[in-house]
């Protein structure tokens, strides 16, 4: 066990929290309190550090069980606003898939296409409480008689609601580039010939992930904003990879960890949640995600201080490499030349823009801080920390 | 009345390309019609492009018209606009924008669009993955 100079618990935490008396920053202003006062003096000051991020992540949808019918129907084929949900579930349960596309889309026969709604929009329009077409089809049994259901809902006359997440806030991720000579069209955005323009997507030193690096404080349990409200890390979330190359100070050098997450979308807000059409890719969904880090001790303190020119990912090409597979970096850069609109590789200066927001992860971080401040958020205390192995 | 006109590019896909559409315009809208380009691509889709003259009201409903028939209308010059509603200030779009009419406020991080930089290329639409960066018609 390492010995702290400083040792405080969830529990001790939650208890200021409830008195008002918790002292709260986000993970931007945590850098200069380190740099200042130093991890450990930083560490009994602060009790609580917000992150926040706000980008595309496709590995999300929601459960929704719109009531029983009468007569009743065993619901094995749904369509929302003619969006396909997974029906396989039980009799009024499906689940919308954010990056499932409307039916009949001409998807990219007309290359590039441009993937005007999808679930990811479907769920937008839910929580802004816009009025859906259901639609559901049955094969008729002695219980289920009803063949055909057809209906326009809102968010409220659905039973309920819940956003589940299976794999969110990548903790890092790839920058791209296209080394080909035409223009390609990928989930990370339109990349253009000989690489002139790179794009990257996450929002660095604000990113819940990399400021927890060996995943100390975050798990089953951990309690986060979840867009626009309060949610739950369900799980670890699916390709979640402790085991990949990192800097001295812990932080992931590539994609690793990952969490699925879980909240009542009843309760969400279309800010927080906001669909994306990705032309020549698809549609995916940007959520809003923070997490709140509780500094148990100077360790925490220094990981929640870390900078985006301490924070490195790597550079594929996405014409050749990444769809064949080959994991070939091409350049290792940080995020804060990452963030400074230009990258070099091989004295080439290459234009680069981000998909992820980071003016709304920093909102997001300021809301969580508000909430914790205010007595409003207590945090959760992890039954069970995500794998480091 | 005053006569308004307006040249305007008007986009077909193929279940459309068989019906009299412009035939209705006039019928049903009292408008003139002078087609400047017309050209029908290999897969059937086509493009007109096309002056439009009568009186503004005829013209906003011929054009609701065209819109509802699923046609993809667009005026030929066009000015872009960032929607407020929409941006989520991610900044897709600055990387496409060669005259820096889309650059990232410091120290807010907020997207700003300034339309006197604009030289309307569109590659901001095409980038943007909510939708923010639109076309303006009229």
């Amino acid at each position: 066990m390492k010995k702290f100079k400083v040792k405080k618990t969830i529990k001790e935490i939650n208890e200021k929290i409830k008195e008002g008396r918790a002292v709260v920053v986000t993970a931007e202003e945590m850098i200069e309190i380190v740099e200042k006062n130093g991890d450990v003096e930083a560490a009994r000051k602060i009790d609580v550090v917000t992150t926040g991020t706000f980008g595309p992540m496709c590995s999300s949808g929601a459960f929704l069980n719109f009531g029983h019918t009468s007569p009743r129907i065993r619901a094995s084929k749904v369509w929302l606003n003619d969006v396909p949900a997974y029906g396989g579930v039980a009799a009024v349960d499906c689940y919308i898939g954010a990056t499932e596309v409307v039916e009949g889309d001409p998807l990219n026969s007309v290359y590039p296409g441009e993937f005007n709604y999808g679930g990811g929009h479907v769920i937008e329009d839910l929580v802004a409480g816009n009025v859906i077409k259901l639609r559901a089809e049955g094969y008729g049994t002695d219980c289920y008689p009803a063949r055909k259901y057809e209906r326009n809902i809102t968010i409220n006359d659905l039973r309920d609601a819940v956003l589940f997440n299976p794999r969110n806030a990548y903790q890092n991720y790839n920058c791209a580039v296209n080394l080909s000579d035409t223009t390609i069209y990928t989930y990370m955005g339109m990349l253009r010939p000989r690489m002139a323009n790179a794009a990257y997507a996450t929002s660095g030193q604000l990113s819940p992930l990399f400021n927890d690096p060996f995943y100390r404080t975050i798990g089953i349990g951990t309690r986060i904003f979840l867009g626009g409200t309060q949610g739950f890390v369900a799980w670890p979330g699916t390709q979640h990879n402790p085991n990949v190359p990192r800097g001295t100070n812990g932080v992931p050098k590539q994609g690793a960890g990952t969490i699925a997450v879980v909240g009542n979308l009843k309760e969400m807000n279309p800010e927080w949640l906001a669909a994306a059409s990705i032309l020549g890719y698809g549609v995916s969904l940007y959520v809003g995600i923070g997490i709140p880090i509780p500094i148990l001790d100077e360790e925490m303190a220094r990981q929640t201080a870390v900078k985006d020119e301490d924070i490195y990912t790597q550079v594929y090409d996405y014409s050749m490499d990444y769809p064949k597979g080959v994991t070939n970096p091409l350049a290792e850069v940080s995020y804060k030349d990452l963030r400074s609109g230009a990258i070099i590789i091989d004295g080439k200066k290459i234009i680069t823009a981000p998909l992820s927001s980071y003016y709304k992860a920093r909102q997001i971080a300021n809301i969580l801080k508000e909430w914790i401040e205010g007595g409003k958020f207590i945090l959760g205390e992890p039954q069970q920390t995500l794998p480091i192995a | 009345m005053a006569m308004y006109s307006k040249k305007i590019v008007i986009r077909y896909t193929p279940d459309i390309v068989q019906q009299p559409v412009i035939y209705q315009l006039v019928k049903q809208y009292d408008l003139i019609f002078n087609i400047l380009k017309a050209r029908i691509f290999p897969r059937r889709e086509g493009v007109i492009v096309l002056e439009l003259s009568g009186l503004k009201e005829n013209f906003d409903r011929g054009i609701r018209f065209l819109k509802e028939m699923g046609l993809k209308v667009e005026p030929l010059s066009k000015s872009v606009s960032q929607n407020i509603n929409k941006c989520v200030h991610c900044g897709a779009c600055t990387a496409f924008c060669s005259t820096l009419a889309l650059s990232f406020e410091k120290p807010s991080q907020k997207v700003l669009f300034d339309p006197e930089k604009c030289n309307g290329c569109e590659l901001c639409v095409s980038a943007c993955p909510v939708r923010a960066m639109e076309i303006n018609l009229l």
